[in-house]
């Protein structure tokens, strides 16, 4: 069977794997000239489906779980199975047991566990929450890396053309995010950072509670680190804003002072293609199979749809349709 | 049913539609509550108003009075400017002034709020100023045409309910005529309860539902205890008394004790 898949975020490359590896004869077709400047290349790369589900509905708990065992065995050596620690400043203590009542898969950590997790921030928490069964990886260096094993394995890649414009293929997989102009879909708007500095090491994601914002640093090779990200119900690629870079520097100077010191590598802006209910879909119309919504979950989710997404080009007569078990689960919450 | 401006509302609990899980479970939480206008902010939760469309119209179809506000603005050219913004976009002259004067408290500047409210009203604006308790403070708002008030009970976000009732209490007696609207602070669907049994004319709150476990079960509680609130101050509540007070007459003692 010959697909085309269109776009080449991580729902792109992770569809194109599940594709190829049943068999088909794949080709990715991408606008941009390289893997770069989409919402994939911005993300956190968290593989935090329990810290999720503070916020996020059941499903992205239930699809998510299995999807650092996918990135493992897709790409050993990639994934950093070490868990997410979560912290909160002393006045906002009451966070952590909010996000505790609401979440599973932790456990509660004090000064000294906190000290054995993370050296560096010995001394600086009281308490915190460990979720061990999760992991996270950095999103660029696994883009390449599914990049090259899937030239290796034959798929084929044409970057800088318009996928929209490509016939010749018997079913099409449409992994195009906002430009693939779905009504239904909005944007939510990330801003990032990028920071350097040697002068102190995470082993894991660490998330910083406070009662308005949703800040995290993701510990990355060459003492860097990622710092995100907001969320703004915008399609703006404006540059980050001044609020947010405040924001996003505020969190990292509270979590460590030596962040004071970090060089600021890169500001970052991405745009989430959401759903109305913030879950991801998986439909078929007619040749073309569409994989959409991933919002910020796109690396933990990704695996998930792409097996979806493979299971509908397979096998027609296969019912997935996400939607209509997620709308059950919102019911009977 | 209220009268704000002259428009007639059917519900007393008017909904914020920041921090919730998902613009469905939001559609959901505001339907469960019967909520009849939401608010919404343009500076915060929207970079600047620019590329939001999708999640205004959202808002827009879930057809309430929509009442935008001025969140996240701390002067009052950003907030003269938020208004007028919102104004074209939204197609209605209801503005919820907000002047924040603390980025921590989200205290508002009642000095740079009295300001921004002359100058918006002038401009032909519905102001529904959040300010604090103070009587001062109200007065000058009333002064600068302003026709409804919005005091916290606590700070915004803080779940703490009624603070200062004797405040509250105080600002309804100043203020018989006014439409009072708690805004900020509620955190249980008891403290609506509260503010309404005190006569407060209607409540406004978003984190406390937007932030449950269950929103949408949550906003159904509000609704329920809203209604409840106010259907109590107007049957008319019994005050405390120091003695326990049998229901039923006692027969056959003489003398009162």
């Amino acid at each position: 069977m010959r697909l085309l898949v269109k776009g080449a975020g991580v729902a792109g490359l992770t569809a194109a794997f599940e594709l190829a590896a049943r068999g088909a004869a794949v080709t990715i077709a991408e606008t941009r000239h390289g893997l770069g400047g989409n919402a994939s290349w911005m993300a956190g790369g968290m593989l935090a489906p329990w810290c999720e589900r503070e916020s996020a509905e059941q499903p992205v708990l239930d699809l998510g779980r299995d999807a650092a065992d996918w990135w493992d065995a897709v790409l050993p050596g990639h994934i950093t199975r070490a868990g997410t620690l979560v912290l909160a400043l002393p006045r906002d203590a009451g966070e952590l047991d909010r996000f505790a009542s609401r979440t599973s898969g932790h456990r509660r950590v004090d000064e000294d566990e906190i000290a054995l997790l993370e050296p560096d921030l010995a001394g600086r928490f009281r308490r915190g929450l460990f979720f061990p069964g999760e992991a996270h990886l950095d999103p660029r260096r696994a883009m390449a890396a599914l990049h090259e094993k899937l030239a290796e394995s034959g798929v084929e890649f044409r970057f800088g053309v318009d996928a929209r414009h490509i016939a010749g293929f018997e079913r099409d997989i449409d992994c195009m995010g906002m430009a693939t102009g779905d009504e239904r879909l909005r944007g939510v708007r990330g801003e990032m950072l990028i920071l350097r500095t040697p002068d102190i090491s995470l082993s894991r994601p660490v998330r910083l509670l406070h009662p308005r914002l949703q800040l995290y640093l993701a510990p990355r090779a060459d003492h860097h680190f990622m710092a995100g990200a907001t969320m703004v119900e915008s399609l703006s690629t404006e540059p980050v804003t001044v609020r947010a870079m405040m924001e996003l520097l505020n969190a990292a100077y509270s979590v460590h002072p030596a962040f004071g010191e970090a060089a600021i590598v890169e500001t970052g802006v991405g745009i989430r293609p959401a759903f109305s209910d913030n879950l991801p879909r998986v439909e078929a119309h007619g040749r073309t199979v569409a994989i959409n919504g991933l919002y910020r979950h796109g690396f933990l989710l990704a695996p998930a749809m792409a097996r979806r997404a493979a299971d509908l080009v397979f096998d027609s007569d296969k019912p997935v349709e996400l939607a209509d078990e997620t709308d059950g689960q919102r019911r009977s919450a | 049913m209220i009268e704000l401006y002259g428009t007639k509302l059917s519900s007393r609990l008017l909904l914020g539609t920041a921090q919730y899980p998902s613009p469905a479970i939001l559609a959901d939480a505001v339907k469960a509550s019967c909520a009849s206008a939401v608010t919404v902010s343009l500076r915060r939760e929207m970079a600047g108003g620019k590329g939001g469309e999708k999640f205004w119209s959202l808002i827009q179809s879930l057809r309430l009075h929509v009442l935008p506000n001025t969140a996240g603005c701390h002067s009052v050219k950003e907030a003269v400017t938020t208004a007028k913004m919102a104004r074209e976009v939204f197609g209605t002259n209801w503005i919820k002034l907000e002047v924040i004067g603390n980025h921590d408290t989200l205290q508002p500047d009642v000095f740079g709020l009295v300001e921004a409210a002359r100058i918006l009203c002038d401009d032909g604006f519905a102001v529904f100023p959040y300010t604090t308790d103070d009587l001062v403070v109200a007065e000058r708002l009333l002064e600068a045409g302003c026709r409804v008030l919005m005091p916290w009970c606590a700070p915004i976000g803080s779940a703490l309910g009624p603070v200062n009732i004797t405040a509250l209490r105080s600002m309804r007696g100043h203020f018989p005529d006014v439409p009072l609207i708690v805004d900020a602070g509620l955190g249980r669907p008891s403290h609506a309860a509260l503010v309404m049994e005190l006569g407060f004319d209607a409540v406004l709150l978003n984190t406390a539902v937007a932030k449950a476990a269950d929103p949408i079960g949550m906003a159904r509680a509000f609704g329920k205890a809203v209604d409840a609130g106010r259907e109590a101050y107007r049957s008319g509540l019994l005050e405390p008394r120091d003695l326990a007070v049998p229901s039923t007459p006692t027969i056959g003692r003489a003398v009162f004790q």
